[in-house]
């Protein structure tokens, strides 16, 4: 040891250290690597693959069909499907193309997930976000209005919401939204409890960083994650709501139509018609898969310790 | 006389528990209990003492991070506890703090120029994008960062590297007092050294106060001027360095220096077992009268009693010991 | 320094030229290579390193208790039966029973939803056939042994009822109830308070003693080391760096990692203006350093580190090194090598 006496001088630089090792490869956000992980797991690379087959579909799908959805072919009622008379999905008992009327149907299936979903997510994350922010009184009062909204029967605030905006679906839907919300201010909330405990949110308070801008610059940002894990796992449960409700017969009025009122109409034809349950039905379970898959994918992405 | 730059004065925090249920009986958890002691310019405080003995509370109450429940704090003359919270805001550029987890105390979605930039922005907004970029990349050629790193996210790095971000973002705004929360505990051992010297370096390049927050004795040893050691939220004893390592007014002080590993074998090994017995009494209940009597070896009746207060020993130095003479009178540790 | 035991009895634990790498989706992490390493019967050896080291891999391994990406080869002799032939079934007759693990969290090795006395007793009658009576009483005594105080009351308690250094006595009562040969502590003390820390140690001195068990204490804690260890292996970048017995490793550490990391430590019982640290950081075992995994962090490192790995050598009775530049001993007959770039 005393081989060292009197280096110290000379080592003055050495004895605060660089520690500049760069990191290899390119900068890598954390969006980034989850958008990696995402694009490493070939299950949800199939799933988003076919979903957005299907999401292209239904977009340009009705105009690319030499038929409507509307108007009958009054050369078949009933017909099965062939591909000599162009009605590939075959007919309904109205004459109407059921490929037409399927890739309408999804359409608007999604547009009405789509509605849905999107106020969910701003309402919930924002309800969420301030609740947990706030924290204390605040927090209990909002949660407890939570509570009270979850405890209210769902079938009900439907049927309520079909008297007001019975004539509007879309509408309609936007209202399902509203009540969507619930369970994602919920997540929303819980996240921001356990990230304004976080060291860097405190780094930030003590810097003099405003509340709001922390909520704006650490908190929201940081939830990115669970929203989107969560907000794929709402649009495959608002296209059953509007699947089953148009099933009961309260959603999507005729003409216009949906995934679940062609699934309804196709169920009263089992037997004597069965392809129009298996086209429409085929749809909507490769669709509710998928997006299985990718709610799964995303999940595992943004969350590589939970698996 | 230097001048004094931080005095705190009487200082509680106490945490309502079992809060949230209201038909619970609300628990008070006093985390910490009547602080004070007084900080001079250019001046390291180590702060010591075994887990959930409030250190770390102690540290974020002086910074208002955490709300104190009773007493003030006094910075350059104005009483911090008294600000609005814009004025308080206003303050804070003076005032800085470095977390024990370095990754956790990083926002994971920012870049290291990001992270480092947030409070400069806060602390001067008039700075123009070209200016608060040269800053920053001068405070990370100061930590011993590459500039070249400045793109980079936290989880690319190492502890020491992420720890070396929080330490840049501490200094960015030029503070003139830092709280160190057991800076260095997370890091490997040959990394802890290089954080330590760092810490000692910019202390002296930039005139910084610490209060140094740790549990090891060894590191507090290292770098402070003054030694603060808290039991169970009190202030059980407080010195100069020299003083309360060499000479111990407080029982529980010279237990915990009996305690530190001692890196040598002969001396290691003729040491006596440790005295103490059992753990640190819940800061819920603690025990009336002394809240270290329960482990005490020394403890008579009378410290069950009466709290004992913090009596001057001399030379600086003080110890809340209602038998500290003997304490100091039987042989110093070893070394 | 304690005795010794006669070199020609074997050794309890013999490690040959173990080794452990666990496959990553960012390709093969070389975590342990070519270890040689023995404990003997009663020996107290403390395995010192930094993260990243392999020193907890290492005991893992033999233990079996690697995850499912590791693959271990090698020989691992406990007794002369090499572990890492053993089914599961003969590798749990000997687990718990003749060699045992203590953890850093008291947590990971104790149930929280069974009490103190069932978790003990069920070792015992696993192990030793005992009936229910016996073995609780047994564990009654193990607790006293280990110092827990009002032993009668805690025994009846739950896990989360104690605290973090009466949960780690438990788990030392567990690991000691069936007279093992052999205790594994890794990292024991870190998660706990410097004052529940030493109470630890002392026990570990005293337990081993008395029972002549052997312990390995892994731990990255050099302070830890001095008061209770007798031989020292120090691991770098997932090999022996160095190994040697406490006092000559503290007074003359061979290797230059060893004595850097000495002159890291502050100490506690003396006023040290500076402490010198190591510059640099562990390596990234995806992408190791060629030559000597410490040249890029050592001050004496030459051409020859950068080139070639030195090989672990005995370097005196009972000392061995893996450096090409080791620091030796005036006395010890070897030229000091290093002399001039040390030294000046």
């Amino acid at each position: 040891m005393t081989l060292y006496a009197g280096k110290r001088e000379a080592l003055e630089d050495a004895f605060i250290g660089r520690d500049d090792e760069m990191p290899r490869g390119k900068p890598r956000s954390v969006t980034r690597d989850a958008l990696r992980r995402f694009r490493a797991n070939k299950a949800a690379m199939t799933a988003l693959v076919v979903f957005v087959l299907i999401v292209l579909a239904a977009i340009v799908g009705p105009y690319l069909v030499p038929y409507d959805y509307e108007t009958p072919d009054w050369e078949a009622f009933t017909a099965p499907p062939s591909i000599e008379s162009g009605h590939y999905f075959g007919t309904d008992q109205n004459g109407r193309d059921l490929l037409a009327r399927t890739l309408y149907g999804t359409r608007v299936s999604l547009l009405v997930a789509l509605i849905a979903t999107t106020v969910s997510v701003i309402v919930g994350v924002l309800y969420g976000a301030v609740s947990g922010f706030a924290g204390g009184r605040i927090d209990s009062a909002m949660m407890r209005f939570v509570d009270v909204m979850y405890a209210l029967p769902y079938i009900l605030f439907v049927i309520l919401l079909m008297v007001m905006f019975g004539r509007n679906v879309f509408l309609l839907f936007a209202a399902i939204g509203l009540l969507e919300w619930l369970t994602m201010a919920r997540i929303v909330r819980g996240q921001t409890l356990s990230l304004k405990e976080k060291e860097f949110v405190e780094a930030a308070r003590a810097a003099g960083v405003s509340s709001f801008a922390i909520i704006l610059r650490h908190i929201v940002p940081n939830l990115v994650g669970p929203v989107v894990i969560y907000a794929s796992l709402t649009i495959p449960e608002i296209v059953i709501t509007e699947s089953f409700l148009s099933y009961l017969g309260f959603g999507v009025q005729e003409p216009l139509t949906s995934l679940g009122t062609l699934i309804s109409e196709g169920t009263g034809a089992i037997g004597s018609a069965d392809w129009l349950l298996l086209f429409p039905g085929g749809v909507l379970v490769t669709m509710l898969l998928a997006l299985a898959f990718i709610g799964d994918g995303l999940r595992d992405a943004f969350d590589p310790k939970d698996r | 006389m230097p001048e004094t730059l931080l005095s705190v004065e009487n200082l509680s925090t106490v945490f309502d528990i079992g809060g949230g249920n209201p038909f619970a009986k609300a628990l008070e958890l006093k985390a910490v209990s009547d602080v004070s002691f007084t900080l001079e310019a250019g001046e390291t405080l180590g702060i010591v003492g075994e887990s959930g003995c409030g250190k770390s509370t102690l540290g974020r109450s002086i910074l208002r991070l955490i709300e104190p429940t009773h007493g003030r704090v006094v910075w350059q003359g104005k009483s911090l506890t008294d600000l609005s919270v814009g004025e308080m805001r206003k303050a804070r550029r003076d005032l800085s703090i470095i977390f024990q987890d370095p990754v956790a105390s990083l926002d994971p979605r920012m870049n290291v120029g990001k992270i480092i930039e947030e409070p400069l922005k806060v602390a001067e907004p008039s700075l123009g994008r070209k200016a608060r970029r040269e800053r920053i990349e001068k405070v990370m050629e100061e930590v011993g960062l590459a500039p070249e790193m400045i793109n980079r996210y936290p989880h690319e790095f190492s502890g020491g590297q992420a720890q070396r971000i929080g330490i840049a973002r501490a200094i960015v705004t030029e503070p003139k007092l830092i709280v160190c929360d057991e800076p260095v505990s997370a890091l490997d051992v040959s990394i802890q050294a290089q954080i330590v010297n760092l810490l000692k370096a910019l202390k002296e390049r930039m005139g910084l106060t610490l209060i140094f927050i740790s549990h090891d004795l060894s590191v507090v040893r290292l770098v402070s001027d003054r030694i603060l050691v808290l039991y169970l939220g009190r202030v059980v004893e407080i010195g100069p360095r020299r003083e309360v390592f060499a000479n111990p007014g407080h029982p529980y002080s010279k237990a915990l220096l009996a305690a530190a590993p001692i890196p040598d074998p002969a001396i290691a090994r003729s040491r006596e077992k440790t005295p103490l017995k059992g753990d640190p009494p819940s800061p819920i209940n603690p025990p009336s009268g002394c809240a270290f009597r329960t482990r005490c070896p020394i403890a008579r009746d009378v410290c069950a009693e009466k709290l004992p207060p913090l009596v001057d020993v001399g030379r600086g130095h003080r110890a809340a010991c209602l038998f500290t003479g003997d304490v100091r009178a039987d042989e110093a540790i070893a070394g | 320094m304690t005795s010794k035991p006669p070199t020609d009895m074997p050794p309890l634990l013999a490690l040959t030229d173990y080794a452990i790498r666990f496959s990553t989706p960012d390709g093969a992490v070389k975590a342990v290579n070519g270890l040689d390493l023995a404990v003997a019967r009663g020996e107290t050896v403390a395995v010192v390193g930094e993260s990243g080291s392999g020193k907890s891999q290492t005991f893992n391994g033999v233990f079996g208790l690697l995850s499912g990406n590791a693959t271990t080869s090698g020989a691992a002799r406990f007794e002369g039966r090499n572990l890492l032939e053993l089914t599961p079934r003969q590798l749990d007759e000997i687990r718990g029973a003749d060699m045992a693990m203590v953890f850093q969290d008291p947590m990971t090795a104790l149930n929280p939803a069974m009490k103190i006395k069932h978790q003990l007793a069920e070792t015992l009658r696993i192990h030793k056939g005992m009936n229910r009576r016996d073995a609780e009483a047994q564990a009654l005594a193990m607790l006293k042994k280990v110092g827990i105080p009002e032993a009668e009351r805690r025994i009846e308690q739950y896990p989360h009822q104690l605290s973090g250094g009466m949960r780690q006595r438990i788990v030392i009562a567990m690991a000691l109830l069936c007279r093992p040969k052999l205790i594994v502590a890794d990292e024991p003390t870190t998660a706990l308070d410097v004052t529940i820390q030493a109470q630890i140690l002392d026990l570990f001195r005293d337990l081993t003693g008395e029972a002549g068990t052997a312990l390995v204490l892994i731990t990255h804690d050099l302070g830890v080391v001095a008061g209770i260890a007798d031989k020292v292996v120090v691991m770098y970048a997932g090999r022996i760096v160095e190994e040697a017995p406490v006092d000559a490793l503290f007074a003359r550490p061979a290797m230059p990692y060893t004595a850097a990391l000495i002159r890291s430590i502050p100490r506690v019982d003396r006023d040290v203006e500076a402490v010198e640290p190591i510059g640099g950081r562990p390596p990234n075992l995806l992408h190791p350093p060629a030559g000597c995994a410490f040249h890029p962090r050592c001050r004496f490192a030459q051409d020859k580190c950068r080139r070639e790995r030195p090989p672990l050598e005995t370097i005196e009775t009972g000392r061995r090194a893996a450096c090409w530049f080791p620091f030796v001993d005036e006395t010890s007959g070897r030229e000091p090598m290093n002399a001039e770039i040390a030294g000046a």
